[in-house]
């Protein structure tokens, strides 16, 4: 992992998880601003996957524990998907607060994750 | 007879005005009457609307961190520490049966809901403590060590917020429902 990346990926997830937490509280079905904010998140979970699959290779391997990362990597992948799915289904206000609650679940777990990939035994 | 409207027809009891109604916003526990249709068995348990939704996906995130935390310990690191590891994955399957018994429908889930997150507070209380007064025994983080604060505390909050929930959201018994409608909702 890159530790710059790791952090702004961090900043995005908390700042769409802030931003869909108050559309959903303020009674805002899912749109395509929350939506968006959510994939944002995705796709830059996808470029971390693909840059923590590259980096070993470039000098730059994972300090803790491969197997830990990589759980936490595959179901990092998993939460927003499935919220945006579960958002596209159900179409009520509380759908964005799942959006909310994903992102910021997000952020913990990059957190996580670059703790593991940082130092070992974490 | 093409198109014509029956002036009857069933209103699918999942349809979430409340959504769009200001006045009901901040009375999330208001929704939930409304949703109290579908029947099946003798008494029925309204589908999880409203803010429980976003229980049941707290609950989803947990399970799987749960689950991926032991998955992890005991293919790697299983004789280590036994205990902890066993505990880990016996909390992971209570979180998904958890998760499972908050959104399916019948009175056995409801109670199976009960058991599962009384399970839930026990443990988080009893290996929280455990592992302040006997740390040797739970040197191996679990979910419940130090009362969740592996996980930012969710495993203390939660139980209490589902029981909130599961109490302000008993099975409703049959002879209170309106006239079930004809069909069964296709989806929610």
């Amino acid at each position: 992992m890159i530790v710059w990346f790791s952090y702004v990926q961090i900043s995005v997830a908390v700042l769409a998880g802030a931003f869909c937490l108050i559309n959903g509280f303020t009674g805002r079905t899912p749109n395509d601003f929350t939506l968006g904010a959510t994939a944002l998140v995705e796709v830059l979970l996808i470029a971390q996957f693909i840059v923590a699959l590259i980096a070993p290779a470039a000098g730059n391997p994972p300090l803790g524990d491969v197997l830990t990362f990589y759980v936490y990597m595959i179901s990092a992948l998993l939460l927003p998907a499935a919220a945006v799915f579960w958002a596209l289904i159900d179409r009520s206000k509380w759908s964005t607060v799942v959006l909310g609650v994903a992102c910021l679940a997000i952020a913990v777990m990059v957190f996580r994750m670059n703790e593991i990939w940082l130092v070992q035994n974490v | 007879m093409p198109s014509t409207k029956q002036p009857s027809e069933p209103v699918p009891p999942e349809q979430n005005p409340p959504a769009q109604n200001p006045a009901a916003q901040n009375a999330p526990a208001q929704n939930h009457p409304a949703q109290a249709t579908a029947s099946r068995g003798k008494a029925v348990r309204p589908r999880v609307a409203g803010v429980g939704r976003v229980l049941v996906v707290i609950y989803a995130i947990l399970a799987l961190g749960a689950f991926g935390r032991s998955f992890v310990q005991i293919t790697e690191q299983f004789s280590e520490a036994p205990l902890a590891y066993t505990l880990s994955a016996i909390s992971a399957v209570v979180y998904i049966v958890a998760t499972i018994a908050l959104v399916a429908h019948g009175t056995i889930w409801y109670r199976i809901a009960w058991v599962t997150i009384s399970f839930e507070m026990l443990g988080v209380l009893v290996v929280g403590t455990l592992s302040i007064i006997q740390p040797e025994l739970f040197a191996h983080a679990t979910v419940w060590s130090y009362y969740g604060n592996g996980y930012l505390f969710v495993p203390l909050v939660l139980p209490v917020l589902g029981m909130i929930w599961l109490s302000k959201n008993k099975p409703v018994p049959v002879s209170n429902q309106p006239v079930p409608a004809s069909t069964e909702p296709s989806n929610s």
